[in-house]
């Protein structure tokens, strides 16, 4: 493990203000190593996506720390100026329902990420397509993504998370849509990637038949951790 | 990767109909800047037609057009010995209803003596008129081919000779035939009302009067000047051809023309509210691919683009859609629809800053969503 790719000290987040405030997440610290799955789970309201959208710099904390990849993002204030580059360069992002640009093809929608960072388009489907044939998708990468099937469509997404070689990957419940078999195969390949690209993965999830994919579980309750237990596997 | 075009056609369908659609829009409001033109253009046919570069009318008048004129025929002598003038031609101008082989129809008559200036510019088919009488010239709007007959008062006339695009400003196509035809048509009373008027003793109406004289000047003649000479005589009123013109667009078909004008305002107005509308919903409709693009990272200009691009494709393939309909269907249109490669350029201009501005809404409601968006749950 080269160390902490997320690092959260005492996160708060309160929305609104006065006597209608409420405080979604309250002095949350985590630490996601290279190489680390972790799952986060707990009931609704919980602060499960709070907690992802602060990691994902899309809302700001109301106080704490927060650092990626070693550098300090926030801390009272913005510490980055362009939070979009952020995202885009160290941040990979995993969806309930894929998210997959349904007016573009698997490759162009991997190889998308990459052009948006001014990566030529011929070397970004040159990697996405190596990306899909590790991902064991291959084979679909000219079909549009109302042709895939669930499984499909979340390994190409899983692709585009992957494409920029993101220190993070957040995924907010990425096996939802999937049956058993499905939800361990994407969980193994989500394994796989965090073991071979030493990326810290932060996974929201409900789905029990999956807990024992994670390296650690996070419970949160209330906007607090209840609970972190490593996984026996 | 373009995405404003992946999309265009992931859904090419969904846009060609959209597209059809505000063709359809825009090819009305398109039609409205020809009709526009086609009225100054028809207002204008008949007096350029005519090549005339003074017109002498009644004193007192402003006619031919917009004001009724009647002066003697023998002062075409009188202009013809004016200094200046090269030839000049008396005129009638009549508006009839005529019994043309298909039915009932509307045209302006205008007589004028062959060899001098009042007749046509251009013959399109057939020969003009000679010394033979009861022969007309039509042109072909009035449906009359060559060798019809058409029933004009008491008498019949034959067509030897068709122009194209010769028209009144009201529309009606032109008639020419000789001076003195239209002079009995237009003057001569019928034989029981001249027996009435030579027993009331006065006389059985003489004919030899015309509506205007209108005359050709030499290359180095000053207009203004021989319209001032023709004003010294007490009895007549001068116009040059460019007072002429003005008249007829400033006051004869003025009215028509804010109208037009006033309606194609009113149109591109509601195409632009409609343009935004449908810029407004294709964006909406992108709402969590947005979001989505947003999250991963995608910058302000990105989302700009593909609303923008796509805008100004959609404008820009309807505006090509109203051309071609436009085009295709102006002939059918009962008055002309004129339009050149000015107007074309100018609505292009106009409907490309209609989806500008049209999109400006749709690009801010595109910046204000929130990458959370495409988050579920």
């Amino acid at each position: 493990m080269a160390g902490p790719l997320v690092q959260v000290e005492k996160l708060s987040k309160t929305f609104g203000a006065g006597e209608t405030a409420v405080r979604a997440l309250a002095e949350v610290d985590l630490v996601v190593e290279a190489g680390e799955v972790v799952g986060l789970k707990g009931p609704s309201g919980s602060g499960k996506s709070t907690l992802l959208n602060l990691i994902a710099c899309i809302q700001e904390p109301t106080a704490g720390r927060l650092s990626i990849g070693g550098e300090t993002v926030w801390d009272g204030q913005w510490r980055v100026p362009d939070l979009r580059r952020l995202r885009r360069e160290r941040i990979g992002f995993i969806f309930q329902s894929h998210n997959l640009l349904p007016f573009l093809n698997a490759i162009d929608n991997v190889a998308l990420a990459m052009t948006l960072d001014g990566v030529d388009r011929s070397a970004a489907r040159q990697r996405a397509g190596a990306l899909l044939d590790y991902l064991q998708v291959g084979k679909r990468a000219s079909a549009m993504p109302a042709r895939l099937s669930g499984g499909e469509a979340q390994r190409v997404a899983i692709a585009r998370a992957l494409v920029n070689r993101p220190q993070v990957i957040l995924a907010d419940e990425p096996t939802a849509a999937l049956d058993s078999e499905r939800a361990r195969v994407v969980m193994d390949l989500l394994r796989q990637v965090a073991r071979d690209q030493q990326a810290a993965i932060l996974v929201v999830t409900h789905d029990e038949k999956i807990f024992d994919r994670f390296d650690r579980m996070v419970a949160l309750r209330d906007g607090r951790i209840e609970q972190q237990q490593r996984s026996a596997a | 990767m373009n995405l404003a075009l992946a999309d265009i056609r992931h859904k090419l369908g969904r846009f060609v109909l959209t597209c059809l659609g505000l063709g359809l829009l825009m090819a009305v409001a398109l039609s409205m800047v020809g009709i526009y033109q086609g009225v100054v253009t028809e207002a204008l046919a008949l007096s350029r037609s005519l090549r005339a570069d003074l017109w002498v009318v009644e004193s007192g008048t402003r006619g031919p057009f917009a004001e009724s004129s009647r002066i003697p025929g023998d002062v075409r002598e009188m202009v013809a010995r004016l200094p200046g003038v090269a030839a000049a031609g008396a005129i009638t101008l009549r508006t009839a209803e005529a019994q043309a082989p298909q039915g009932t129809i509307r045209v302006q008559v205008i007589g004028y003596e062959p060899g001098r200036p009042g007749g046509p510019s251009a013959i399109a088919t057939g020969r003009g008129l000679g010394a033979t009488r009861f022969e007309i010239v039509a042109d072909a709007r009035s449906g009359l081919p060559l060798g019809a007959t058409l029933l004009l008062g008491r008498y019949r006339y034959h067509v030897v000779g068709t122009t194209r695009g010769l028209v009144a400003s009201g529309g009606d196509p032109l008639i020419f035939m000789q001076l003195r035809d239209s002079q009995d048509l237009q003057f001569r009373l019928a034989p029981a009302a001249a027996r009435r008027a030579i027993a009331a003793n006065a006389g059985s109406g003489g004919t030899d009067t015309v509506n205007a004289i209108i005359a050709q000047l030499h290359p180095d003649a000053d207009p203004a000047l021989v319209a001032e000479t023709a004003r010294r005589w007490k009895h007549l009123a001068a116009l040059t051809d460019q007072q002429q013109s003005d008249l007829l667009t400033l006051s004869v078909v003025n009215r028509a023309r804010v109208q037009l004008g006033m309606f194609t305002v009113v149109l591109l107005f509601v195409s632009a509210v409609i343009i935004a509308l449908i810029i407004y919903t294709m964006t909406m409709d992108k709402l969590r691919e947005i979001a989505t693009l947003k999250l991963i990272g995608a910058p302000d200009s990105t989302i700009v683009g593909l609303v923008l691009q796509q805008a100004l494709l959609l404008g820009g393939m309807a505006y090509v859609a109203a051309v071609a309909i436009v085009f295709s269907a102006r002939d059918v249109f009962p008055r002309a629809v004129v339009l050149g490669p000015g107007e074309v350029a100018v609505m292009a201009g106009v409907i490309a800053v209609i989806c500008l501005l049209g999109s400006l809404v749709s690009i801010r409601a595109a910046l204000r969503i929130e990458p959370q968006q495409a988050l579920g749950g």
